[in-house]
């Protein structure tokens, strides 16, 4: 219980630092629109291919965003030191991985719903198979927050952070981006049976990502 | 070891409980080295070390949980008010967020508890991280440069927080260049100078030659 509480303690410190700044809310969540609008410009002239090529666009625009979400997790952390804060706390580096992944999948959500409603009113997309679309939404989402967490603290102490970051999770997230892509492509196309084989191969991600991060987040917080 | 660097190669210290340690000595001596490894912060990479009788090598999560750093840093979120701050260090460490308000009031924080921590002056965040560090119920103080930024009530807060220790069986180890005003606190006083810590005698300076030669050198 005690390893549970301490991990909404992390999680609720850094929405609330996150609802104070408004980074997510005024930068990051418009950064994902602005990534699917330019692809409604680029492929505006052909809308068979826009409403086609949708689903990877969303999943993209999520991507580039997840980033950018990662960085600023880890930036707060930076400022007067406060990671040395977290450790001098003693709190497990395992409840610090899952708040600190929770937090970042929130806000995730909060910009797949944005973002998605824009890609339905950008793209004509027709929204079928919200169930099987929620449940690959939610299992890619904790898979790319939980890996995003992973990656971000093994560069969190370095210079080259920024680039370090994306250059780590963007390989590291390819399956999710497939499974995510194929299962949003299935469901929008009215056959949700193709969809859950890639629905579960993101669960299975997810899973994979929550317990490695849980096991070895502490070291790497350590040694960053 | 500090990156390619040996660290406090050599140095011995022990410290009785009650005691307020004084730290002396030239920059980069290692001063802050030692505060740090205490605190569990760095990793110790050869010798021994216990803190409160906890084998620094071997539980360094159970050696920060009895001490407290004030470091040169806050450790705290400049989006989080300065209540919130100490809540969450608070709770973090097992105590209750109640527990904030009588520590605020302590280092006479509480006129500005609701004040984001990036708003706060220099001296101001210094008390905070007194703030953070009291709340913690520390057996180990750990206070590097603590009257760097403090105006004279914060030295007197300071002055009286460091004064309690033995009647709240706390140990204080301080790190200061501010000689006068941390001798008037300290019960005992060390120089560290080259990594290698040195007894000073109960007034004036350090009489090994050894030091003073290498002092010169420093």
């Amino acid at each position: 219980m005690s390893f549970l509480r301490d991990a909404l303690l992390v999680a609720g410190k850094d929405l609330r630092i996150e609802r104070r700044s408004r980074v997510a809310l005024q930068q990051i969540i418009p950064f994902g629109g602005v990534v699917v609008m330019l692809f409604a410009f680029a492929l505006d002239s052909d809308r068979t291919l826009l409403h086609q090529a949708a689903p990877g666009l969303f999943w993209a625009a999520v991507l580039l965003a997840v980033v950018l979400a990662v960085g600023r997790s880890f930036a707060i952390e930076e400022a007067n030191r406060a990671r040395d804060g977290l450790r001098l706390s003693g709190l497990d580096g395992g409840s610090i991985f899952l708040g600190k992944a929770a937090a970042v999948a929130v806000e995730l959500f909060l910009l797949e719903v944005i973002v998605g409603a824009a890609v339905v009113v950008l793209y004509d997309v027709s929204v079928r198979g919200v169930v099987v679309l929620l449940c690959a939404a939610v299992a890619a989402t904790v898979g790319l927050a939980a890996t995003g967490t992973v990656y971000g603290v093994l560069a969190g102490g370095l210079r080259a952070r920024e680039t370090l970051v994306p250059l780590l999770v963007l390989p590291a997230v390819t399956p999710v981006m497939l499974g995510a892509t194929r299962s949003f492509q299935a469901a929008l196309d009215g056959i949700p049976g193709d969809a859950w084989p890639w629905v579960q191969l993101l669960a299975a991600f997810a899973v994979l990502a929550v317990a490695a991060g849980t096991v070895a987040f502490g070291p790497l917080l350590e040694e960053a | 070891m500090l990156g390619r660097f040996p660290a406090l190669a050599g140095a011995d210290l022990e410290v009785e409980t009650g005691e307020v340690v004084l730290l002396s000595g030239p920059n980069g001596a290692g001063k802050t080295t030692l505060l740090r490894l205490c605190a569990g912060l760095l990793p110790l990479r050869a010798g021994e070390a216990e803190v409160l009788g906890v084998d620094l090598a071997v539980e360094p999560r159970r050696v920060r949980r009895a001490v407290a750093l004030v470091g040169h840093e806050t450790f705290c979120y400049d989006d989080l008010t300065v209540a919130e701050n100490v809540r969450f260090v608070a709770r973090a460490t097992g105590h209750r967020a109640a527990d904030a308000d009588d520590v605020l009031e302590r280092v006479g924080l509480q006129r500005v508890a609701h004040t984001a921590h990036g708003r706060l002056s220099q001296g101001q965040r210094r008390r905070l991280s007194l703030a953070n560090a009291l709340v913690r119920k520390p057996r180990l103080l750990l206070l590097d440069e603590p009257h760097a930024g403090l105006d004279e009530h914060g030295r007197a807060v300071l002055a009286e927080i460091v004064r309690a220790t033995p009647a709240e069986g706390r140990t204080v180890i301080l790190a200061s260049h501010e000689l006068d005003l941390a001798r008037r606190l300290a019960t005992r006083e060390v120089r560290i100078v080259a990594g290698q810590v040195h007894a000073v005698p109960a007034a004036g300076p350090p009489a090994d030659p050894v030091v003073a030669e290498v002092e010169a050198r420093a």
